[in-house]
């Protein structure tokens, strides 16, 4: 018998949210995953400012700056904050068509064709950054 | 010769409040028939084992919502799993996560109901017409625009799914939120901007980070996930607008 | 009941995360993988400068910087409050994370409106 037990106010099981619950389940780990991209995110994009800085202090800020890039473990480490951003984009783009309905002419457009959509502006907005970054002519 | 019936064990999670303080769990072994789901294994505990065990259940076949449980850590409809389906065992069977649990495998379903409740799901409209009108018009698109969501069947395994609706107590939650967009997109529904004031406030739709397990565990293909970022995109059109152009009409 | 605010950062986090979602990638491989391991040939620091100096080209460069941090600032707030069950510091994150991405915003445009 349970000593507690009070008939007309029976105390209802509340379980506590474990702290790690997003390890609890493959498809929380994987959205916890996808979430942390947006420190890859953050973090490039201060990169890119930091260069411009560097370049904005004179030739040997910027050389003191690329030599950095060049080391290896900064190397590793930007080989993960791609993957980062590869992983972003990817997920990004696959639950596009969740959140965009598009038409055309009354009829709503298939998922597919909306995801197909913005892969095909991934890869001519990835084309134009290459342009721009070689010179661009 | 002798017929041997192959059993398979089921493990329940049991609650009994006037027992202990915490739940205990208990193993009982039902027969294997091929054609049996995890609610007729229930209902054999029920029946022939132990009667005092505590569950919902109503049509047993998939359209009122009622058995949903925790079947192997995964929230499912019990009268639409097959035991077989289910692997040697043992299947845990335990309470609906994310509700309190009042006896049992029966969870407390109110905060769901006074969500629902929240966002007016009915049609709400600025005027009526009188009946000698006539019907209101539908086209088949004009259906297909809303009829996913018209097919949810409150059985909360969206909300069970969803890990921020345990962890945020104002957050509407999965299924709620598809039915306000059902008549949202509803053509003869009027009262957009009246469920956007209960939706928008603070954590009602916005603690959603699109998880996208509540569209994983759908039992109907409702897809609240999506119904959930459609409306983001739209109460943000509608507030930058309220913003931009305060003086248009809402 | 007085509407939240969240559409505002929500807007924001939506168009920096598509924005990222597009440019960043190449950007990282480019200059990050490629040009230290000198798979493509680096551009001089002269042919930079003079990459940087239309006014549009900063324009975008301070688009794509200012959404990706509002972008980071918005979903590292909620990833902390779910992820950690930070919820109890809501005002503090919040704080933390928008006036970060404020302050690096700011930085941004003085540095792009100065440069070189």
């Amino acid at each position: 018998m349970n000593p507690a037990y009070q008939p007309y106010h029976p105390k209802w099981h509340r379980k506590r949210m474990p702290i790690f619950w997003w390890l609890g389940k493959p498809a929380y780990t994987k959205f916890i995953t996808r979430e942390l991209t947006s420190l890859a995110v953050g973090y490039a994009v201060v990169l890119l400012l930091a260069e411009i800085c560097a370049l904005a202090r004179g030739e040997a800020a910027h050389a003191r700056f690329l030599r950095l890039l060049a080391a290896p473990p900064v190397l590793a480490f930007h080989l993960l904050v791609c993957a980062a951003l590869l992983f972003h984009s990817v997920t990004w783009l696959n639950l596009a068509p969740k959140a965009l309905v598009l038409r055309l002419g009354g009829r709503r457009l298939p998922d597919w064709i909306v995801v197909s959509g913005h892969y095909l502006l991934w890869l001519v907005a990835s084309g134009a950054v290459v342009w721009f970054l070689r010179g661009g002519s | 010769m002798p017929e041997t019936t192959a059993t398979i064990s089921l493990e329940v999670l049991r609650y009994r409040p006037e027992e202990a303080a915490e739940p205990v769990w208990q193993s009982y072994e039902v027969p294997l028939r091929r054609d049996w789901m995890v609610l007729d294994g229930l209902n054999h505990i029920k029946d022939s084992l132990d009667g005092s065990l505590s569950y919902r259940w109503a049509c047993r076949m998939g359209v009122c919502g009622s058995c949903g449980m925790m079947v192997n850590g995964k929230p499912t409809l019990t009268c639409a799993t097959y035991l077989a389906g289910l692997g040697p065992g043992p299947i845990r069977v335990e309470p609906l996560s994310g509700f309190p649990v009042i006896r049992d495998l029966v969870v407390d379903l109110r905060d769901f109901i006074d969500k629902l409740k929240s966002v007016k799901p009915w049609l709400l409209r600025g005027d009526e017409k009188p009946l000698a009108d006539g019907e209101y018009l539908q086209t088949p698109d004009e259906l297909a625009e809303y009829k996913p969501y018209s097919m949810c069947i409150n059985c909360m395994l969206c909300y069970s799914a969803c890990p921020i609706y345990a962890l945020e107590p104002e957050f509407v939650g999965p299924a709620a939120i598809a039915l306000a967009q059902r008549y949202n997109l509803d053509s003869r529904d009027d009262g957009a901007a009246e469920r956007l004031d209960i939706l928008s406030r603070h954590d009602g739709i916005w603690a959603c980070t699109f998880v996208g397990e509540c569209s994983a565990v759908c039992p109907k293909g409702v897809d609240p996930a999506a119904a959930i970022q459609r409306y983001k995109v739209g109460a943000t059109a509608a507030w930058w607008r309220s913003v931009l152009m305060p003086w248009g009409t809402r | 009941m007085r509407r939240s605010r969240e559409p505002f950062f929500w807007a924001l986090f939506s168009s920096g995360g598509m924005l990222a979602a597009l440019v960043l990638p190449a950007t990282a491989l480019y200059l990050w993988v490629a040009r230290p391991l000198g798979w493509v040939q680096a551009p001089t620091d002269a042919e930079l400068v003079a990459r940087l100096a239309p006014l549009l080209v900063r324009l975008v460069l301070f688009f794509v910087i200012a959404l990706g941090l509002f972008h980071w600032a918005h979903r590292f707030r909620y990833t902390l409050y779910d992820g950690l069950q930070l919820s109890h510091l809501y005002g503090l994150i919040a704080i933390v994370c928008y006036g970060g991405a404020t302050l690096l915003t700011v930085f941004a445009a003085w540095t792009l409106w100065r440069f070189p």
